[in-house]
Order: structure tokens, then sequence, then C-alpha cells
């Protein structure tokens, strides 16, 4: 996977550096809450969306939905906003595909859309269950954990990649494998 | 103007820069992991090494605090490894798998519907660990300066140089 040499992940990523920062200060000023960029909170929050139409005695009594209730707060709307963005600039510069499997899975599990759901099901299931346990995900550990130069940071996210490397060179080996 | 409005923006702000660093995708994640393409790594260590100037600098200047997570070995150790391992299967992370369903990657729907059922579950299964896993290894809310005992000001232009020898590094190898 050569690749040219870009300055678009650099400029990119810089440019979040300096939404974090104007992110943290101009909430701090507005809200008097300072906020910092992360994302799985927000699924304890919709899962309490959803089980409250089942179950709401359930979501009542649970001690994580008290601590973590389900509401749409400033962290939901930036999730909600992330998609909206990610379209937004993706139509504009013509970079929008629709995709019903991603090409490095098709290479080595084929092409089909169940083992691809199945696949990503269970795969976001146990990351998910990690994250929270974790307590953040790359954007909340690894973003605005280091930012704030935070221990926890630093040690989720060598934990993150660690594992991450070991399990996809299982998963993704090209010969020799199942198949 | 209220918490959701400000939330919208900065959202909106973040998903259009996910996207235009290329990191919302499978291949990306996955290059990642793989050592082959260090695409995201470039774009978080970008965001890292402004962001931890900037905030630092506002932290300097007494305007806001600090919020790090706590460190809780236990939790970070295992919660941290189950993240990777599914992080690697499914390829997005959580903040990523909404922005790639943006750009039209729908098969990240099943990565969100899984990650909503992995927090239902994680909420049945806190109240047992709340007393066990969670409570081991609890050394609070700390930062490496803090740790160290130095000045936020010395760490932040170590890390600074690393991170720039890294990108070196990773362009020298044209990942």
């Amino acid at each position: 996977m050569q690749q040219r040499f870009s300055w678009r992940p650099y400029l990119a990523g810089a440019l979040v550096g300096v939404l974090a920062t104007l992110s943290v200060l101009v909430s701090t000023q507005v809200l008097g809450k300072t906020q910092f960029l992360g994302a799985s909170t927000t699924f304890v929050r919709a899962a309490g969306f959803i089980e409250q139409e089942v179950n709401p005695a359930h979501v009542k009594t649970n001690p994580y939905f008290a601590k973590t209730a389900a509401k749409i707060d400033w962290q939901f709307m930036l999730v909600i906003g992330i998609f909206i963005g990610a379209l937004a600039a993706s139509v504009v510069d013509g970079s929008f595909k629709l995709e019903a499997v991603p090409p490095v899975w098709r290479e080595r599990f084929g092409g089909g859309v169940g083992r691809r759901a199945v696949g990503a099901f269970l795969g976001g299931a146990v990351a998910m269950f990690g994250a929270r346990m974790a307590d953040g995900c790359p954007s909340g550990h690894g973003l605005s954990g280091l930012m704030q130069l935070s221990v926890s940071g630093f040690i989720a996210l060598a934990l993150f990649f660690g594992t991450g490397i070991l399990v996809a060179a299982v998963v993704y080996r090209e010969k020799g494998g199942l198949r | 103007m209220n918490e959701q409005w400000l939330g919208l923006i900065t959202g909106v702000c973040f998903g259009a820069l996910l996207q235009q660093g290329r990191v919302l995708r499978f291949e990306k994640q996955v290059g990642a992991m793989l050592l082959k393409d260090m695409t995201i790594m470039k774009f978080m260590m970008s965001a890292i090494l402004v962001g931890m100037v900037g905030i630092h600098l506002l932290v300097s200047m007494e305007i806001v605090k600090l919020s790090p997570k706590a460190t809780l070995l236990g939790a970070l150790i295992v919660g941290g490894a189950m993240f990777g391992a599914g992080w690697a299967v499914m390829g997005f992370c959580p903040g990523t798998s909404v922005g790639a369903l943006g750009e039209g990657r729908w098969h990240a729907l099943w990565a969100i519907l899984g990650m909503t059922a992995g927090a239902a579950l994680y909420a049945e299964a806190y109240g047992h660990l709340q007393k066990n896993l969670l409570a081991w290894g609890n050394f609070g809310k700390i930062t490496l300066p803090g740790a160290l005992g130095l000045n936020p000001w010395v760490v932040i232009p170590v890390l600074g140089v690393v991170f720039i020898l890294v990108f070196v590094f990773f362009e020298k190898k044209g990942l």
C-alpha cells in the first residue's frame, strides 16, 4: 500500500486539534461546562432510549442508565453532527460512495452482505462493551485524553492499537488461512 | 446558544474534517492495524499535537480546567483489549462509524447496531463489575506531567519532537 506523500491527514488532523481547543473554550464560556470530543457515551444513551420503549421500569432501576441517562446532550448532537458533516463534505468533493461491503473485507471473506453484517455487529458489540468499561473510545481517550496528557488516555490508546494489531493480523491474514 | 446546537455545530465540523482526512474508511482503520497505512495515526497525532498545545494554553491562562478520565487499571486493560479486538473486526470506531455512514459506506449501520447492543449489554454487566474489576488499580484522575512531577510545558515539547520523528518515519517508509 505504498502511497505518495499527502498533507491531507496532517492538515485535517491539525484542524481537529484547533476544533477541540475552540470547543473546550467556547463550551466553557457559553455553557459553563467544558466539553471534550468523545462519542461512545452516546451509544449508552441511544440504548437507553430504545430500552425505555420496551421496558421503562428496567431502565429506571439500572445503575448504569442512572449514571448515563437517556437524554439528548451535547455529545449526542456531536455524533449526529459527525454524520451530517461527513455526508456534506463527501457530497461536495464527490467522494460519497454507496458501499455494501468494504474491499479489504471482501478480499478475505467474500462479498456477502450477511457475513459482513454479522462480523460488524459482533465486532461492534465487543468493542463498545470494552469502550464503556475503559470509559472511552479513540476520540474520548485517544484524542481528548492525550490532548490533556491523561495517563488513562495513553494506556487506553496503547491497548486499543496493540490488541487491534494482533487481532487484525489473525483476522485478515492473507495466505495459508482457512479459505 | 444552547448545549444541543453547540454540539451539533461542533459535530458537523468534526465530521467534515474526519471525512476530508479520509479516516472514516474501513480500509484506513484496518490498514493501520495491519501496519500498512498510517493515515489514521497521522491524523490522530496531528490533532493531539495541536490540541495539547491549545488546551494547555487555555489551562495556563486559567480559562479552563483539565478533566482527565480516571486511571482504573483493571477496566482500562480489559476494556481496552476488548475494544481493540472488536475494532479490528468492525473496522470502525464509535465516532467514525457514524461518519462512514454519512459517506455512503452503509455497512457501518451493522457496526452502529452492534455497538448499541454492546452498550446495552454493558449497562447490564455494570452492577456486577463495579465491585470487582472496576475497583481494581484505581490511580485516580492523573496526568503524565502530574505523575512525573513535571511542568506540562516540559512534557509537551518532548512529545512534540517524538511525534514529528514518528511522522518522518512513516513518510520514509511510505506508510
